[in-house]
């Protein structure tokens, strides 16, 4: 009886806030303002940290690869974009229409991902993305087509902050919903619910034989997931003003698998963290080649994999240790 | 009609060649390559860069771009992607990503961003028509060419995989890998071999293709999704499977963008997701195979 409890205190208590979680968000939340001319760069991170976490939630918590995690950026994007310039201006609703938007594509989806294998669940989320490109592309009357959706003008927040040249208020705006959406997702992965997907993940028959209903369970991560990317992808074309197909791109669900893989897998910050690291890397490679920028972004990507994903946010095992590389088949 | 049908099949021959090479290194080794098609574009570019600068004949060419990837794709087997065989998949993704990106990349750098065009030799260029009317079957020399080269290259992959003792090897491996080594198979030498055939046979696809399907530093992802559709669907366990996948993909491709231009690719992606929803393992599948 109290074996079982303190199983249960162990599988959960990392829903608990620690004192440097605190100091984290709160010098986040300060960071337009410290920083004012980085504004635009704060918002971008910010976001592209909000993309990483919904990727987390199925990749580093239930075990599913995809690589059409943009097809629901996109989406939101594209709905909150339309929205705002159709119908309303006002940020907070359009968010909620792209999150709602991306959340019914992704329990359409959900449904193709049950079964197969990791390569065809592959197949089926790249698909998914390059349909909806497609879409986007055909579609010219509503989206623009290959120029992008143009002339999004946004109201103000709340009815008062207006959206600034310099991006403090989006810079506020992004982390704010980022910080929202973290303390759900937090919530979210460490509830019952969330360590029956970590037991799906770690082995899927076990977890069926014990009594989770795995497809249910699945379904509703990648749901869940579909939403979180949703608000990203609106809260990108609500600050930028700007919609494009290249938000559908398959690049740009190959970077935020780099994202969430730079800061580590499984772990909620691993997206903040790779957010960060991804972005500043970006801004200094992408100032020296603009152009070639990718080819390091892939031999980036090639070393990390053959150096071990695992060994990387820990440099005490680069050297000697060459044996420990190998335990890295388990993930 | 008849026309499309032609066009198609020779399109799905193509797409085989390029994709056979990743049907048997997925089913071998069960590795998830999205690099496949940077082989293809190494091949394709061999082909361009010698026709336009050097002045080889095409018909040298060919045998030349099979070379070369096959090389290329040896080399790599051997330094970067036999540590990787054991790595979960999500490892393999990334790993293969990062290859394309940085073959896209160095392409661009070296030979530029725009898209090359093959000269044919003149006995490619005509164009034969049979019949008349709805029924007018015009057919391409060059499409010609290429069904035909296509199906020699099937036929003898075929008896390979069938008849010789490296394709029972071969098949050995693909089912039980740790049975086969245990029978005293050297599994790393068939793995060796066949992924650089593998990729020499996508470069050779990427030469015969470079004027049907355009050559330029995106090739990579642009038809990665067409190479795994054609695995993924055909599945991995024989070579007829993956054919037949091609062909479908080819004509369904073709006939697709010719009759409703405005679904394009949609038509190809959404039969794609169906299929898979309706058999995660693939269409063509033996079954009691290894999963």
């Amino acid at each position: 009886m109290s074996a079982s409890k303190l199983h249960a205190a162990g599988v959960l208590q990392g829903g608990r806030w620690r004192w440097w979680e605190v100091v984290l968000w709160a010098a986040a939340l300060a960071s337009p303002w410290a920083l004012s001319s980085h504004s635009l760069i704060i918002n971008e991170i910010a976001i592209l940290a909000l993309f990483a976490l919904s990727l987390d939630l199925i990749l580093g918590y239930t075990g599913i690869v995809s690589l059409g995690h943009a097809a629901f950026f996109g989406m939101g994007a594209y709905a909150a974009a339309l929205f705002s310039k159709l119908v309303m201006p006002d940020p907070l609703v359009g968010l909620m229409v792209g999150i709602a938007c991306a959340t019914v594509l992704g329990a359409i989806c959900s449904v193709t991902i049950l079964r197969g294998t990791d390569l065809t669940r592959l197949m089926v989320t790249l698909g998914v993305g390059l349909i909806l490109m497609e879409l986007a592309n055909k579609l010219d009357w509503l989206t623009g087509g290959a120029d992008g959706l143009q002339g999004v003008v946004m109201g103000p927040l709340l009815g008062r902050y207006e959206f600034d040249l310099q991006g403090q208020t989006a810079a506020w705006y992004s982390l704010t919903i980022l910080l929202v959406l973290f303390i759900l997702a937090k919530r979210f992965v460490n509830s019952p619910f969330g360590a029956t997907l970590k037991a799906i993940r770690d082995n899927r028959l076990r977890a069926m034989a014990i009594g989770i209903p795995v497809s249910q369970r699945l379904s509703v991560v990648y749901t869940v997931a579909a939403g979180a990317a949703g608000a990203a992808g609106a809260l990108l074309s609500q600050t930028t003003g700007f919609a494009s197909l290249d938000l559908f791109e398959f690049h740009r669900s190959a970077d935020v698998m780099l994202v969430l893989v730079i800061g580590g897998t499984g772990w909620l910050y691993g997206g903040v963290a790779g957010a960060l690291v991804f972005k500043l890397m970006q801004d200094t490679i992408s100032a020296i080649t603009p152009q070639y920028w990718t080819f390091w972004i892939g031999l980036f990507l090639v070393v990390l994999v053959l150096v071990g994903r695992e060994r990387l946010v820990r440099p005490w095992t680069w050297f000697g240790l060459g044996k420990s590389s190998n335990k890295g088949g388990k993930v | 009609m008849l026309t499309i049908l032609f066009d198609g099949v020779a399109y799905g021959m193509l797409l085989f060649i390029l994709a056979v090479g990743l049907a048997v290194t997925m089913g071998l080794m069960n590795f998830i390559n999205l690099a496949h098609g940077a082989f293809a574009m190494v091949g394709g570019y061999i082909t361009v860069l010698l026709m336009q600068r050097l002045g080889v004949p095409f018909l040298l060419c060919l045998p030349l771009a099979f070379l070369g990837s096959a090389l290329l794709g040896g080399v790599l087997e051997r330094t970067l992607y036999r540590p990787l065989y054991h790595k979960p998949h999500l490892d393999q993704v990334l790993f293969s990503i990062g290859l394309t990106f940085m073959a896209v990349a160095a392409v661009d750098y070296f030979v530029g961003s725009t898209q090359q065009n093959l000269q044919l030799p003149e006995w490619l260029k005509g164009r034969t028509e049979l019949g008349e009317g709805d029924w007018m079957l015009g057919m391409g020399h060059y499409r010609l060419f290429i069904i035909a080269v296509c199906a020699a290259l099937t036929v003898a992959l075929q008896y390979i995989l069938t008849k010789t003792r490296f394709g029972s090897r071969l098949r050995a491996s693909v089912d039980d890998q740790r049975v086969a080594a245990g029978l005293g198979i050297n599994v790393n030498v068939v793995f060796l071999s066949t992924f650089a055939v593998g990729s020499g046979l996508a470069g050779l696809g990427g030469a015969l293709g470079a004027d049907v399907l355009g050559m330029d530093p995106s090739f990579p992802l642009k038809f990665m999704i067409y190479f795994l559709i054609v695995v993924a669907v055909g599945g991995t366990s024989s070579i007829t499977g993956p054919l037949l996948a091609a062909l479908l993909l080819g004509v369904a491709d073709v006939a697709g963008k010719y009759y409703i231009p405005k679904m394009g690719a949609f038509i190809v992606y959404f039969l794609m997701i169906l299929i898979l929803v309706w058999r995660p393992q693939g269409l063509f599948v033996r079954q009691g195979g290894k999963a």
